[in-house]
């Protein structure tokens, strides 16, 4: 099989050529290397590192969405026993100007949105810093904030470019005429809510000086640009800088880029000349910590009488802050899934009296998928046809956005082999007709789509001299199970056996590595890592006779110029969601009963692992198509529900049948793993095949989620029973 | 949170006399889920804790008639684990299993169950107006979030519900709380233990600062055996209730008559809501769906919606109407 | 106003603790910052998350909304406490097995609530789900399991291997 690999075909010529023995480590299911830790208690997160007289910092949140504070009286504070610092924008150190606004903590009396960090109290414990923080009075002058999102709002404007950096509007073809010479047309808006990632552990860090060497203990997605940034803010010399996540309690997305809860402790560790541990708590991460931007989408689709598109546009509207432009990718999806001579895009946002949005999950495809694939299924139901068959008519040869040609593009197979999973055939497309005592039954089907992004990094390799390899990288394991890929793919690079190698993450002294996040963790890391174990195997082989000296032998690689070097292509992964719902007719709850994904993300690594990332972003889509909504109030302009009894994530009980399956697929344009990112991809198309299927048992389409009861105790079997 | 004394109390007086001793901000502490976690929001802030969960207090006795007496320190869980509790009032043990979640029924009390205070947003955040928590301030819900507020007895200074699903079946099977306080013990019937907010929704019931229940009395109610509670919430499990429903139904096999009806409703008030109306049309009517309906339709007649919140009315017809439906077919 | 410390001894996993507690403590952060037992976790402090999940004297609960100086005398199982030395507890290694966790941050709690649920189901409890109430033995299918578990979130969506190891475990 490793003969076969896709290796042997990557473009990144620079990797040595030499084929090491076959080990047959990745495909493996391995358990975690870091499962016996995490079961035991003895992975330790961020806030658990406790250095000798840690002091214990809170964050006080602004109680105006919009204005500046007029007064801060610390005296009752101060008074409390063990406080030993009241910091705010008047006594906090000054810090170096950095892009991400929000990082600009105690900086300035602004206030941009309710919830924003504006003091912070440092005390010998815990209960000493909370009791302080409640007796901080702050004295605002208030200004009439706008923090309510609405698609006519006159402030809305349309950004350069969309996260990361592609254009905000896209035109192609005529897309009116393409609308107007349609056998069937669909005009529909739909909506998501805000929604925030709500990452198990909430964000910390432990900050610790000596002298000017600054070391933060802190949970996150990438240590090596948390330390770039805090050395940045700091005005620091980054070698004199370190940052260090072993284990990071989930992140999906939010902790990809630096919070103010970073730079605060390591302030505040200035001020007191002592370590401080600093959490977010779970309310104030409803404001501080991102996420994902409320959408209004307007989908417009244009089919001739066999279902051929002849128009697709997807118009934006989506907010973000004063302090930060974050504009969300959501149209981007629909730039390539579907062919047509028609098709514009384009995103429009408006900068509100709220947090900054940021990435949660699939950004961008998330919450598009949502839109689009709704309009497709209200589409398919238009002209009569399957939703299936559908999509299969608009499959398109080549990227239609780029016109590159697709590395791989999957959606057909996984359709297929989703159909025949699920048990498709023989479908009544017939909405409200299938009954099951008092509850209504239906199927739904969406198409889910993640786009292959790879970055350059930085590895090294080291035989020791004792036995064995140690492989270092500066990635994050957020759950991922990246540290479990990484040593397998490392030894398959090494032809050496999983229990050989021992893999090094989560730490910035480390080999520089990006940010685990858009699903460009493993093709990242492991590109670096297959190059670095390869140099090591053939020095250690050619120069060596394969005897480790006595010194150990190190190599290291750097893949920035592989990354750079690789032919332009359209490089996505697609997958097929499929979904059968069961709705109450006296009540209008939703029991998600079957959810069925087949993906096309290229070699799986671990398959253990990889259906544990594929059935958790499907539970979160389900979360999301069901019960999951940041609710704002215009009164205060703060999100209403911040606590997780008041923001239902899914529960145990909320998961029936889920089940993740993958197609066969071989990509040589990849990487030398030949793998897709698949931490994204399961949310993807998730909350339309749910929407999809809801219509289907009831009759009613719902376009603004989640999917509330509210929404359903209306429907009516169709039989009139 | 404030520093603040904490006392163990022996015994009922011992406790009642050790709460006197401190402010009117003084709290009996129970399985503290609910006020443990109002003191770290800054909601209460006691200067002084009376641990009132080892007083011997924590037994499920038999009444006379079939009736129980529960301790008012049996654990949520404990209660409905018990033999009894499960087979003479089914309503019960489904309401208590309902509720929360199994680590918190472990510390969850009896009391404390009753007297936990209203997950309401805006009561919960103390940096905005709420007329229950600072008295006067005023009622955002109103006009904000108030999906799952109240639909019935609200006033223009409170739309909040009372968040028990137990306190719900206690109020549908008259359920007496017995109460010891500085004058010495009473007994108080639910549903009357809890109050609608009118203008003064700083208070949920109708104790006085200083009474310690120390029991809960279930009447005997044979036909109780056929009873049930119903929840309807927005996860599966370990939420708070949309509506639920609490009932039992005694039919007369022979005509197919409803004989006597028990009929509550949790989610839509501020109090357990007890369907006294819905009771009335019950009783002597064929148990079929249209006596059902009708009254349902009787007792949601009173139903005052917010902007938000008609789905409510709905809701608690149709599960009122399927509940009773279950139960005269069971 | 000074903080009200008391003197209270109480039994963390098999090993006495006798200390002196700020009334205010909870019992997670009497665990996670006095006594270097991090593997309870905070995720929400609120009761809301079930991830500080204990055993107090055997039974789960949520230490974040326990106070320290109210569990005099208790005995504390945390996570930490669950293996007997080298050797993982059984529930231990099924969520290995099962990869019954992701990140790993809600796992210590799933698993005393799960060693709590096995046990809450051996002595005849019945849950929500629970269609005979009446019944002395409740047997642990998919569903109750599901139930009795809902009271820790998992955000990674691990709840199929969580099912399935204690499962695993109901089964033995």
């Amino acid at each position: 099989m490793m003969a076969a690999t896709p290796a042997a075909a990557t473009p990144a010529a620079a990797t040595p050529a030499a084929a090491p023995p076959a080990t047959g480590a990745i495909g493996v299911p391995l358990a975690r290397i870091e499962a016996r830790e995490k079961v035991t208690g003895a992975a330790r997160y961020a806030y658990e590192h406790q250095p000798d007289e840690v002091a214990y910092a809170t964050a006080v949140p602004a109680t105006i969405a919009r204005g500046r504070i007029s007064a801060l009286d610390a005296a009752a504070a101060m008074e409390v026993p063990g406080v030993l610092a009241v910091l705010w924008h008047a006594t906090a150190p000054r810090l170096q100007p950095v892009a991400d606004g929000e990082l600009a903590v105690l900086q300035s009396g602004r206030v941009a949105y309710r919830g924003q960090f504006v003091a912070l109290v440092v005390a010998e414990t815990l209960e000493a810093a909370r009791e302080a923080e409640r007796l901080v009075a702050i004295g605002y002058e208030p200004e009439e904030h706008d923090s309510l999102l609405r698609e006519d709002h006159p402030g809305l404007y349309a950004p350069e470019t969309v996260n990361p950096s592609f254009p905000a509007a896209t035109s192609d073809g005529d897309v009116e005429a393409g609308l107007r010479a349609a056998a069937v047309a669909i005009d529909k808006t739909y909506r998501t809510p805000a929604l925030h990632n709500n990452a198990m552990e909430p964000h910390a860090t432990v900050a610790l000086w000596d002298g000017d060497d600054l070391t933060c203990w802190d949970s996150n997605q990438g240590a090596p640009a948390h330390r770039a940034t805090l050395a940045q803010v700091f005005g620091l010399d980054p070698a004199r800088v370190r940052v260090i996540s072993p284990h990071v309690g989930g992140g999906f997305g939010s902790k990809g880029s630096p919070r103010p809860q970073l730079v605060l402790a390591a302030l505040a560790a200035r001020v007191v000349a002592r370590p401080v541990k600093l959490a977010v708590t779970r309310r104030q991460m409803w404001a501080v910590t991102g996420y994902r931007t409320p959408t209004i989408q307007r989908l417009r689709l244009g089919a001739d009488a066999e279902g051929r598109l002849t128009a697709i546009a997807h118009d934006v509207v989506e907010q973000t802050s004063t302090v930060r432009e974050f504009a969300e990718q959501t149209a981007v999806a629909t730039r390539m899934m579907y062919a047509a001579p028609n098709r514009s895009t384009s995103h429009r946002l408006v900068a509100l009296d709220v947090p900054t949005p940021s990435w949660m999950r699939a950004p961008g495809e998330c919450p598009g998928m949502f839109a689009l694939e709704s309009a497709v299924d209200e589409l398919a139901i238009a002209a009569g046809i399957d939703p299936i068959e559908l999509r299969v008519r608009n499959e398109p040869e080549v990227d239609p956005h780029s016109g590159h040609r697709f590395s791989s593009r999957g959606l057909i197979a996984c359709l297929r082999e989703g159909a025949e999973r699920f048990g498709w055939a023989g479908r009544d497309p017939a909405p409200g007709v299938r009954r099951e005592g008092c509850r209504l039954v239906g199927t739904g089907v969406a198409a889910s789509t993640y786009p292959v992004y790879r970055r350059g990094a930085q590895a090294f390799a080291r035989a020791e001299p004792g036995g064995g390899f140690t492989v270092g990288v500066g990635a994050a394991d957020i759950g991922t199970g990246a540290r479990t890929a990484l040593t397998q793919i490392a030894a398959d690079a090494l032809g050496a056996g999983v229990d050989e190698v021992r893999v090094e993450l989560g730490d910035s002294a480390l080999p520089r590595a990006p940010v685990a996040g858009g699903s460009a963790g493993t093709a990242s890391w492991g590109t670096a890592v297959v190059k670095a174990c390869r140099a090591l195997r053939e020095r250690l082989d050619g120069e060596h006779g394969g005897v480790v000296p006595p010194d150990g032998l190190r190599a290291d690689a750097d893949s920035e110029q592989d990354v750079a070097d690789q032919e332009p292509m359209a490089r996505h992964a697609f997958g097929a969601q499929f979904a059968e719902v069961k709705v109450d007719l006296d009540t209008g709850e939703t029991e998600v009963s079957r959810l069925l994904g087949v993906f096309g993300v290229g070699r799986i690594v671990n398959p253990r692992t990889a259906r544990s990332q594929l059935v958790g972003g499907m539970t979160m889509g389900m979360g999301m198509a069901l019960l999951e909504e940041s609710v704002l109030d215009p009164q205060f302009g703060d999100y209403v529900n911040h606590d997780l009894a008041g923001y239902h994530v899914a529960c145990n009980a909320d998961v029936r049948d889920i089940q993740a399956h993958w197609i066969d697929e071989e990509d040589p344009h990849l990487n030398p793993m030949g793998s897709k990112g698949i931490g994204e991809i399961g949310i993807v198309g998730t909350a339309a095949a749910i929407a999809n299927a809801v219509h289907h048992a009831t009759g009613i389409r719902v376009r603004e989620l989640p999917i509330r009861l509210d929404d359903l105790l209306w429907a009516e079997a169709a039989d009139g029973s | 949170m404030r520093p603040f004394a904490y006392e163990a109390a022996a015994d009922a007086d011992g406790a009642v006399a050790a709460l006197a001793r401190g402010t009117a901000a003084a709290r009996y502490l129970g399985g503290g889920t609910n006020l443990v976690d109002l003191m770290r929001l800054g909601v209460e802030q006691p200067e002084l804790l009376v641990d009132v969960t080892r007083l011997a207090h924590g037994a499920i006795e038999p009444l006379d008639g079939g009736g129980l007496r529960i301790g008012a320190e049996v654990r949520n869980s404990d209660c409905a684990a018990d033999r009894a509790v499960r087979e003479r009032f089914p309503v019960l043990a489904q309401a208590l299993l309902a509720g929360a979640s199994g680590q918190l029924r472990n510390l969850a009390t009896t009391a404390g169950n009753l007297l936990q205070r209203t997950r309401c947003a805006y009561f919960q955040d103390v940096s905005k107006p709420c007329n229950k928590r600072a008295v006067g301030s005023g009622c955002p819900a109103i006009e904000g979030d108030h999906r799952n507020l109240a639909i019935l007895g609200h006033s223009e200074a409170c739309v909040a519900t009372h968040p028990s699903d137990m306190a719900v079946a206690l109020a549908a099977l008259g359920a007496r709380v017995v109460v010891r306080g500085p004058g010495g013990e009473r007994t108080i019937a639910m549903p009357g233990l809890h109050r609608l907010p009118g203008d003064e929704p700083e208070r949920d019931t109708v104790l006085e600062h200083g009474d310690l229940i120390t029991a809960v009395e279930v009447p005997g109610l044979p036909w109780a055996t056929r009873s049930r509670y119903r929840k309807v919430r927005d996860r599966a499990s370990f939420a708070f209730a949309v509506v639920s429903v609490a009932a039992a139904l005694d039919v007369d096999e022979a005509g197919g008559t409803v004989r006597d009806a028990r009929l509550a409703l949790g989610g839509v008030a501020h109090v357990p809501w007890r369907a006294l109306a819905a009771e009335d049309a019950l009783r002597g009517a064929p148990a079929t769906r249209e006596s059902f309906e009708a009254a349902a339709e009787a007792e949601l007649a009173a139903a005052e919606p917010l902007r938000d919140n008609a789905f409510k009315v709905s809701l608690a017809h149709n599960l009122i109407v399927r509940t009773l439906l279950e139960l005269a077919g069971a | 106003m000074q903080p009200v410390m008391t003197e209270i001894a109480l039994t963390v996993n098999g090993r006495e603790a006798r200390l002196a507690v700020d009334t205010r403590t909870s019992l997670l952060d009497l665990l996670r910052e006095h006594l270097d037992l991090a593997g309870a976790k905070k995720g929400c402090d609120h009761g809301q998350c079930g991830s500080c999940t204990v055993l107090v004297d055997g039974r789960r609960a949520n230490a974040c909304l326990a106070l320290a100086v109210a569990h005099q005398g208790a005995e504390i199982t945390t996570v930490e406490g669950l293996a007997g030395g080298e050797e993982l507890h059984p529930l231990q290694q099924s969520f290995v097995d099962h990869d019954a966790f992701q990140c790993g941050y809600c796992t210590p709690g799933q698993l005393c609530s799960g060693v709590a649920a096995l046990a809450e189901a051996r002595a005849g409890w019945p849950s929500a789900v629970t269609a005979d109430l009446a019944a002395d033995a409740v047997a642990l299918d998919a569903a109750e399991i599901r139930e009795r578990m809902s009271g820790n979130i998992c955000r990674c969506g691990a709840y199929p291997g969580i099912v399935a190891a204690v499962a695993e475990q109901a089964a033995r």
